[in-house]
């Protein structure tokens, strides 16, 4: 078992390719048993940082472990304790589920492959679906065989990387439940995400833009230490009000929502400053909690200044 | 879990199960497979005549005399015959034209001239590697009257007069190997070099590209299974392959065109496990340089062309000049096709067949080396 309780933890870690660092300098440290958000936008190094930490990538820089062995040395042994499931559906599409888990399960050495797929298409309700092929399923059905795929050797942690995109609601949801469950049984899970909804179910966060780390911490804890302001505007032509807000000093974002524009910026007493100016007799507005998404896009605005 | 194994058959049984599921689902590769062969076949059941020159000619000499030298002469200015060997013992002629070092073996029998100057109609024996007709048919043609001609300067030059007519020499041909000059007896056992060439690169080439393009390969790098495992289960199956084409084609050499297997059948099996495995090490390296099955495909038929056009199935390799030569040598398919021809047509055994199984060998450690090279076990 880890000593410390830390399943992944890496200091320095980068990545060069050509002359461009997608990943610079990474420090991270996952708690095991927890279920660790990674969010960042597209091609900010999400995906390069979890390839690295699970041996497929060589790291440019900096060190590591990853479970109880060293990400630069010991890539074979994290291979075999790890769960990886890609971002891209890369299970066999002209195979049938019960052949992808077989090869998995024979991959992995397991002892009785045919009886650990039997099992792990049982338990995640494969069972009906076991002579479809990969490629005719749902994307939904795909997430869960390759979810299935990556637990069947049963690793102590388990990478996902944006598992639930093109994924419908529902099917999200029950995938959360799911990650939940693994994790209330010990498992720790890194995920990546682009939906703030799924951050919010995360036990801790990391938010990376650029290959640099700019926040980690819980989720409520982030909104609080981002010292944002937000206000909810509601009345008529929003539209207009909106291109006028953004030009007053202490606006930074301002985002339609249904009827409603959700205005924040750093600085209460400025912020308020603007809306008193701004909303005629026609809008109202009022005070509400900050959201982590708009806490992300503060701090991928402070990144690009 | 099991422990740091270097190597695991049961990872590597893994990935042959898996290959083999997957062969059997895509239909069209496998038809390809078992189509292309008895396509080709088909296609070329009918030669391509050229006229090559500069034939490799052996001379065994029992009469070294002037009319002799100036026969040799002629053989070599007519451009068709290059005298490589101007006094060869005649235990090793038949040797020179099995190992192909020689095209003609030309025998000049005692008393060649004396025999002449007599009026008597002396035997000159032409021996013919006719292995392939089409690399000889021009040549033989010509022969009489280049001999002809000789004859009939030298006794003019020395002004000797013949009381019985003109003098004679009859000349006798052998065509040895396929006496009844027939295209497809050298054709058909080309197409078997040609076939495996073709599919084996093609299809490994696609095999490991596909797993790029379609995302799977970082699953399975992801996975315990090292690279000699995942390249030893992509190429085992297409070995399996390999051998049911061999069967067609031989099956329809012998059935649909009648060709002869007068060598070891088991020796031939066993010189084409290497060709085999060269050209499968030739399609894995194509693989790790394409980024796409597109180009995969290409670089397949880069190598294929020149495999195909310089290495003496499709023009005679004697036709060809000196550097289209040299690059036909570099190739794994002109040594296969002097081994196959030689053992079906001439019967070779090992000994014949050892100058031509090195060259593959050599271009199969090398394809298969930067394979494993290049076939990393990250995505870098």
């Amino acid at each position: 078992m880890l000593s410390d309780g830390i399943a992944i933890s890496v200091k320095g870690l980068g990545k060069r390719f050509d002359e461009k660092w997608v990943v610079d300098g990474v420090d991270l440290e996952v708690p095991a048993g927890s279920v660790f958000g990674f969010l960042g936008p597209n091609g900010s190094g999400k995906t390069t940082c979890i390839r690295m930490i699970c041996g497929l990538l060589e790291p440019s820089s900096g060190s590591g472990r990853c479970l109880e062995f060293d990400i630069l040395k010991q890539r074979e042994r994290i291979k075999r304790e790890v769960g990886y499931m890609t971002q891209r559906f890369a299970l066999y599409e002209d195979l049938t589920v019960r052949e992808n888990l077989l090869f998995v399960a024979r991959a992995y050495e397991v002892d009785t492959p045919r009886l650990v797929a039997d099992e792990v298409m049982e338990k995640f309700g494969l069972a009906d679906r076991r002579n479809q092929l990969a490629g005719a399923l749902s994307g939904g059905w795909k997430q869960r065989l390759s979810l299935a795929a990556a637990m069947l050797h049963e690793p102590r942690l388990l990478l996902l990387d944006e598992p639930t995109a093109g994924v419908d609601p529902k099917a999200r949801r029950d995938f959360w439940s799911e990650i939940h469950e693994l994790s209330r049984a010990g498992l720790t899970v890194l995920v990546t995400t682009h939906y703030m909804d799924e951050a919010e179910r995360c036990s801790d966060l990391a938010y990376i833009a650029n290959g640099k780390i700019l926040t980690r911490g819980k989720p409520g804890f982030l909104t609080r230490e981002s010292g944002l302001s937000t206000f909810r505007v509601h009345g008529e032509k929003l539209f207009e009000l909106a291109n006028r807000l953004r030009q007053f000093d202490g606006v930074e974002q301002v985002a339609a929502f249904g009827t409603e524009l959700h205005v924040s910026g750093p600085d209460a007493a400025l912020l308020t400053r603007a809306l008193e100016a701004n909303c005629g007799p026609g809008a109202r507005y009022e005070p509400q909690e900050t959201l982590l998404e708009d806490v992300f896009i503060h701090l991928m605005e402070r990144a690009r200044r | 879990m099991r422990g740091e194994s270097v190597f695991s058959l049961r990872r590597l049984g893994a990935i042959i199960a898996k290959e083999f599921v997957q062969m059997r689902r895509d239909r069209i590769t496998f038809a390809m497979m078992v189509g292309i062969p008895l396509i080709q076949l088909c296609l070329f059941g009918y030669a391509i005549n050229q006229d090559p020159r500069h034939l490799p000619t052996a001379l065994v000499n029992a009469d070294q005399g002037p009319l002799t030298r100036s026969i040799a002469a002629s053989l070599q200015r007519s451009g068709y015959f290059d005298i490589v060997d101007g006094d060869l013992p005649e235990r090793d002629a038949r040797e020179a034209l099995a190992l192909g070092e020689a095209q003609f073996v030309i025998t000049v029998p005692v008393d060649f001239e004396r025999d002449i100057r007599r009026g008597r109609v002396p035997v000159l024996l032409v021996e013919a590697d006719a292995t392939d007709p089409g690399a000889t048919s021009n040549a033989i043609a010509a022969l009489p009257r280049i001999i002809d001609l000789a004859l009939e300067r030298e006794m003019a030059r020395r002004s000797v007069e013949s009381s019985a007519g003109p003098p004679r020499i009859d000349v006798r041909l052998h065509a040895l190997y396929n006496p009844e000059a027939k295209t497809s007896f050298n054709i058909v056992p080309g197409l078997m070099g040609v076939i495996l060439t073709m599919t084996m690169v093609m299809i490994t080439a696609l095999a490991m590209t596909r797993e790029r393009e379609r995302g799977t390969l970082e699953m399975l790098l992801s996975m315990p299974p090292r690279p000699l495992e995942v390249l030893a289960g992509k190429i085992i199956p297409y070995i399996f392959v390999a051998y049911v084409q061999i069967a067609l084609i031989l099956m329809a050499a012998k059935f649909l065109f009648a060709v002869p297997v007068i060598g070891s059948l088991p020796l031939l099996l066993f010189c084409a496990f290497f060709f085999v495995l060269a050209n499968l090490g030739m399609g894995v390296t194509f693989s790790t340089l394409a980024k796409n099955q597109l180009q995969a495909v290409q670089m397949a038929f880069f190598f294929f062309l020149p495999s195909l056009l310089l290495s003496g199935f499709m023009f005679p390799f004697r036709g060809m000049p000196e550097w289209a030569q040299s690059i036909g040598n570099a190739l794994p398919l002109t040594h296969f096709l002097r081994i196959v021809r030689g053992v079906m047509l001439k019967g070779n055994g090992m000994p014949e067949v050892i100058p031509d199984l090195w060259p593959i060998c050599v271009f199969l450690v090398g394809s298969m080396s930067i394979a494993v090279i290049r076939y990393r076990q990250t995505l870098d």
